[in-house]
């Protein structure tokens, strides 16, 4: 059960910082898993005040709010087009829409769980966290690090000429997935972000002169998968391979 | 702490907890409709429009939504009787438990979408869990409520 | 017929879509004691000490009521929901000292609110003996460790129980020589099915408010499909007298069978018992997912013997049934597991049916629509379309050939006549309806897709042959409405508004002339409850006769009234005429009988009648798939669901309709997606709407209902049941697409993604 002794909506990011120093305030996004925690919180810090729920397109990236909900990002025409539905794809099946009214990017980015598909999303799009206090970061590095008391302010994706798409399974169209898989294709390669394997999202790269078949084949020795409620590691390796190749098939296509 | 916010229309002032969930809230204000049927945000019971948006009553600390404006079926009885009949009709509404979630999301979903199609129905609708009817007659009073109100329209012209 | 057969809205449908306050939570007040249950962490375990000094400090406690609090040696009860003497063991205490699965309850905590309970509950120090627990149902009979090991458990039936074997019950029957039938026969199909314990998953979780009312009794007002079994299950569970106890209950917000068992009542009864006080539990989810009343897991070995032409000779059935820790339901369930399968296969030689009740420390299972029926009619049902399989023949057209027809003895149902039977309609309707010969068995739609259909035939009863009772009281009020008052509970079902529609039809006068009152056991007339697929059959015909005797009553008022004889009279539903005599052609309206009734009268204008019937006539059903599988990741889409329903005259078409379409979602549920399972420890896993995912209107496809009506004599204007039967089909009927589909059968369920994906590469 959660438990909350103060709630202080914040009028600055540093009054956000200061009082998140202090080990028993947390930071409150859509507050969907954190209800669920067991959890006794000095002070909630509600950053629902700073305007932070916008998604800003530009000539060069999308600036995504830390407090933009997911079904902001599910609705955003800008990012539909750029990720070629891909963004769209990777939240509509997360529960229903009031819930994604209230999930946060910022909340699903900060907390990493491995089920995350916005994390799986966002992987591939190569986008960057803006700390407070620590800047500017790649996803990809902020997600293997260890959860600090920084404030994650905002999500940058740079525009590029790529080509997305995202996948996953789910034994109801409503649970959380077995295996998720977001692609992008560009100058550069292939790029395969695959979570809930059940562990975080990783991405595995591959070069562009494979087939759809080789890069299967190459994610399925790679990849390390566990087993969990929702399917073993054995059916999530396999699972991986099928994904890839779909997904590479899907981005090869016009 | 002291929250206030406008309910149903009215405005409403408390001193409450720093955890108090916005469903105790509502319901400790007299919006009984407002059911709670998990702890895990996926029934979908517990609807109520914040700021015209619909969303969990569940996973919203009382204290996040003062000042904005909470509405729950209580303060949408016009809408919920005409669209209701419709729902009756087919006797879809069963047990009734998750009626007003349900009511409270498929009038969120009219507002957004005018002439929305059976796929795009199911997928707004899905975080509103049913165990009665199996869906299909919720199905079938929303397009007979969709044409009534088509023709109500077309009636009009 | 003018109200009877008619698509009519439910009575209380207006209030329950604009939100009304009408459930327990609603109608009860907030100011009273909030009880909550410290549970066990252990599966199986004795407490040594138990420490509530620090938790009762709480500013707000009332009390922490512990095993010591209860007499271990005083007589034991079941929470069944059952006529009395129950089949189910009296194997429960309040609170046991042995506590026998993880959730078992092993203090009760009141206190002025939820957080001081909440606070409390942490500092209540318990010390546990930890015993090896058994979780392997295979396991559970003669194994030396003992679920209830205790000297007061008791059986009240011969059930064939016996707690020093963990046995809650054990049953063996049959007709003719099974064994010389299956080896005279050209193919003997021999497997073993699984399938699991899943939870009814109502919206509404458990919950009861009680208090002392004005005469010093206590009043329960509760969730609940039985309050009469209510009121005796919480007297034999305080040692009370049952004149002291009245059980209500208000709207419940579903029920699916878990409601009859007495799941919450019990403890804020004790709680209200012993302060004099009111309280209040509301179940959490987490406790309706892991203490609560789930299908009992089975095991079915099916021996299927038949001819190369394909005619079903002989069924041998045994079936194992896991009752977890305590029996609620176990020796009642199993029996449906053979009697509403076999019977079905018309032909049939010879039966036979075994079947053992074990006790394990998971969870006690209860009552879930379909009752055993649904796990039996699986293992048979897939029996038979794997014969069609090795035989080559149509699924459709082995069960045009063997299936039961109506006039015809039915050995394997208690011997019972088929009084009324449309099964062969149902087939050819559904038949059709999918398309069959076209679907038949699949078709590759390329890209690793390939879709399949499947089918599957289901029987249930209407009450319980000779033991259900099923009452109505009937009166006439000023101006000419009627008040109906029924025990019977509507659980979003709707019988507050068919069984008026029945009195509304004999009574000839518009549904909305009749208020319905249900179920308060100071006031309604004596009803079992409703669950066994009884109201619209048993307490429907009641209301029947009872509207047939009060519209005597009013003729003999008006005969009275118009001086002359009630043989004389006639009565149409708005007034009493003279048919012959000097008299005839007067007439009295039935608005100045009902006043006349009120000055200077002693003709009573209300009756009361009492039904219970010999036979129990089984609704049947037909239901096929279509589904799409993705044979690379295993998901199933299921794409159609057509079924056909034979459940006599439908009362009201579009509850009737509901009903079926919503105990098919369930029925796909328990096929694709919803399993209780537990870890090695006796851990429930699926605590949680989140892990037990039942399915969402993304996740059904399409689901048709039709129906093709046979008359049951016995029945209220000829109505059988339709409540149960209607969850049973999708478990052969997707099972058996799923083999079209990927070419394995699946003998276990759930069938997940992984499962089928699995198998496919496998197969490759």
């Amino acid at each position: 059960m959660l438990t909350i002794r103060e709630y202080k909506k914040v009028e600055s990011l540093e009054e956000a910082y200061t009082l998140n120093q202090k080990k028993s305030n947390r930071v409150i996004g859509g507050m969907i898993w954190l209800k669920m925690e067991t959890l006794n919180v000095g002070t909630a810090i509600d950053l629902s005040g700073l305007g932070l729920d916008t998604i800003e397109e530009t000539e060069t990236e999308f600036r995504i709010g830390a407090m933009a909900s997911l079904r902001a990002l599910e609705l955003h025409e800008g990012l539909a087009a750029y990720t070629n539905g891909a963004m769209r794809e990777s939240v509509r099946h997360i529960v229903g829409v009031q819930l994604r009214n209230l999930a946060t990017v910022g909340g699903s980015l900060y907390s990493r769980f491995g089920f995350s598909d916005v994390l799986t999303m966002f992987l591939v799009l190569d986008a960057q966290v803006e700390l407070y206090k620590g800047g500017i970061v790649p996803l990809s590095e902020y997600a293997e690090r260890p959860k600090d008391r920084d404030i994650l302010v905002r999500i940058i994706v740079p525009k590029k000429n790529a080509k997305f798409n995202y996948q996953s399974v789910r034994i109801s169209q409503t649970d959380i997935p077995v295996l998720t898989c977001a692609s992008v294709k560009d100058e550069n390669g292939y790029r395969f972000a695959i979570g809930a394997r059940p562990a975080r999202a990783q991405i595995y790269a591959q070069p562009v002169d494979k087939t759809a078949e080789q890069m299967a084949e190459a994610v399925r020795a790679e990849i390390k998968t566990g087993s969990s409620l929702r399917g073993s590691a054995e059916y999530r390796r396999h699972l991986a391979g099928v994904l890839v190749r779909r997904a590479a098939h899907a981005l090869d296509a016009e | 702490m002291l929250i206030t916010m406008t309910l149903n229309g009215k405005k409403v002032a408390d001193d409450v907890a720093a955890d108090t969930l916005l469903i105790d809230f509502v319901r400790n204000h007299g919006c009984l409709s407002v059911k709670r049927g998990c702890e895990t945000a996926n029934c979908g019971l517990c609807t109520v429009f914040m700021d015209e948006k619909p969303v969990l009553s569940c996973s919203v600390l009382a204290a996040r939504a003062s000042g904005h404006t909470i509405t729950t079926l209580e303060g949408l009885q016009g809408e919920a009787a005409e669209f209701g009949a419709f729902i009756a009709d087919q006797g879809a509404e069963q047990c009734g438990f998750c009626n007003p979630g349900f009511m409270m999301n498929a009038i969120a979903l009219f507002r957004e979408k005018q002439d929305p199609t059976d796929e795009e129905i199911k997928e707004y609708l899905a975080g509103n869990l049913c165990r009665c009817s199996g869906y299909e007659g919720q199905l079938r009073g929303i397009r007979a409520y969709l044409d009534w109100k088509k023709q109500r329209e077309e009636d009009a012209q | 017929m003018k109200v009877v057969n008619q698509p009519l809205r439910k009575k209380d449908a207006m209030q329950l879509v604009t939100g009304q306050p009408v459930y327990v939570d609603d109608v009860t007040p907030r100011d009273c004691l909030c009880v909550k249950l410290l549970r066990s962490p252990h599966a199986n375990a004795i407490v040594k000490s138990i420490n509530k000094t620090a938790a009762m400090k709480v500013p707000g406690m009332e009390a922490i009521f512990t095993w010591e609090d209860v007499d271990q040696d005083g007589r034991r009860y079941t929470q069944a929901g059952q006529t009395y003497p129950e089949a189910s063991p009296y194997d429960r205490l309040v609170i046991d000292r042995h506590v026998r699965f993880v959730g078992d309850v092993v203090a009760i905590l009141a206190g002025a609110d939820e957080k001081c309970v909440d606070k409390a509950m942490k500092l209540v120090k318990v010390e546990y003996e930890v015993l090896e627990p058994v979780l392997d149902f295979h396991t559970a009979k003669d194994n030396p460790v003992l679920v209830h090991p205790e000297d007061n458990w008791e059986s009240l039936a011969p059930v064939g129980a016996d707690n020093r074997r963990n046995l809650c019950a054990h049953d063996e029957c049959g007709n003719g020589d099974i064994d010389a039938v299956l080896a005279d026969c050209d193919v003997v199909i021999d497997r073993v099915y699984h399938t699991q314990a899943c939870q009814q998953a109502m919206m509404e979780t458990f919950r009861t408010y009680c208090e002392i009312d004005t005469y010093g009794r206590l009043h329960i007002i509760s969730s609940t499909q039985i309050v009469f079994h209510t009121r005796r299950i919480v007297a034999n569970a305080l040692h009370i007298p049952k004149s002291k106890v009245r059980v209500t209950k208000p709207r419940i917000g579903g029920g699916f069978g878990a409601k009859q068992t007495a799941v919450s009542a019990v403890y804020p009864a004790f709680v209200t018992w012993m302060t004099k006080k009111p309280s209040k539990i509301i179940f959490s989810r987490v406790e309706s997912q892991i203490a609560s009343s789930p299908r009992h897991e089975m095991e079915m070995h099916v021996r299927l013997g038949a001819n190369k032409d394909g005619i079903v000779r002989g069924i041998d059935l045994h079936t194992l049934s896991n009752t977890g820790a305590y029996g609620e339901h176990g020796p009642t369930t199993v029996g449906l597991s053979g009697h509403k399968s076999i019977p079905l296969y018309g032909k049939a030689e010879a039966f036979r049916f075994t079947s053992d009740v074990v006790y394990t420390n998971h969870m006690s299972a209860g009552a879930y629509r379909g009752y055993g029926a649904t796990q039996g009619l699986f293992a048979v049902e897939s029996a038979v379309n794997e014969l069609a399989n090795i035989l080559g023949m149509d699924p459709f057209k082995i069960r045009e050939m063997n299936i039961t027809h109506e006039g015809e003895i039915m050995p394997a149902y208690y011997g019972q006549l088929n009084t009324s039977c449309a099964l062969d309609r149902c087939l050819a309707r559904v038949h059709d309806m999918i398309d069959w010969d076209n679907k038949y068995p699949c078709r590759d739609m390329g890209n690793g897709k390939i879709r399949a259909v499947g089918m599957g035939m289901a029987m249930q009863g209407s009450g319980i042959t000779s033991m259900d009772v099923g009452s109505a009281t009937l009166k006439v009020n000023d101006e000419g409405f009627y008040t109906l008052l029924i025990g019977a509970a509507d659980m979003g079902t709707g019988c507050d508004t068919t069984l008026a529609q029945i009195a509304a039809e004999v009574l000839e006068c518009p549904l909305d002339n009749i208020t319905t009152l249900s179920a308060d056991t100071d006031w309604s007339p004596y009803d079992s409850g409703s669950y066994a697929s009884s109201t619209i059959y048993v307490t429907g015909k009641a209301t029947e006769k009872c509207a047939l005797e009060l519209r005597g009553k009013i003729c003999a008022l008006g005969a009275k009234l118009l001086g002359c004889d009630k043989e004389q009279v006639s009565f149409d539903g708005r007034e009493v005429r003279v048919e012959e005599g000097e008299n005839a052609g007067k007439t009295i309206s039935l608005s100045d009988i009902a006043t006349a009734s009120m000055n200077g009268n002693s003709i009573e204008l209300q009756a009361t009648v009492t039904h219970s019937s010999e036979i129990s006539p089984p609704p049947y059903m037909v239901g096929a798939a279509e589904i799409e599988v993705d044979t690379e990741t295993g998901e199933v889409t299921l794409l159609d669901y057509a079924a056909a329903v034979d459940c006599g005259t439908p009362i009201n078409p579009n509850l009737t309709r509901v009903q079926a379409e919503g105990g098919i979602a369930q029925g796909i549920g328990m096929t694709l997606t919803e399993s209780v399972t537990y870890d090695d420890r006796g851990y429930p896993m699926e605590n949680s709407l989140f892990q037990y995912k039942i399915p969402a209107r993304v996740d059904i496809g399409k689901i048709r209902v039709e129906f093709e009506n046979s008359y049951e004599g016995e029945g209220p204007f000829g109505a059988k049941s339709i409540g149960e039967v209607v969850i049973n089909t999708p478990l052969p009927a997707i099972s058996d697409a799923i083999r079209n589909a990927v070419g394995k059968r699946f003998y276990e369920l759930p069938i997940t993604p992984e499962k089928i994906a699995m198998a496919a590469l496998e197969k490759k």
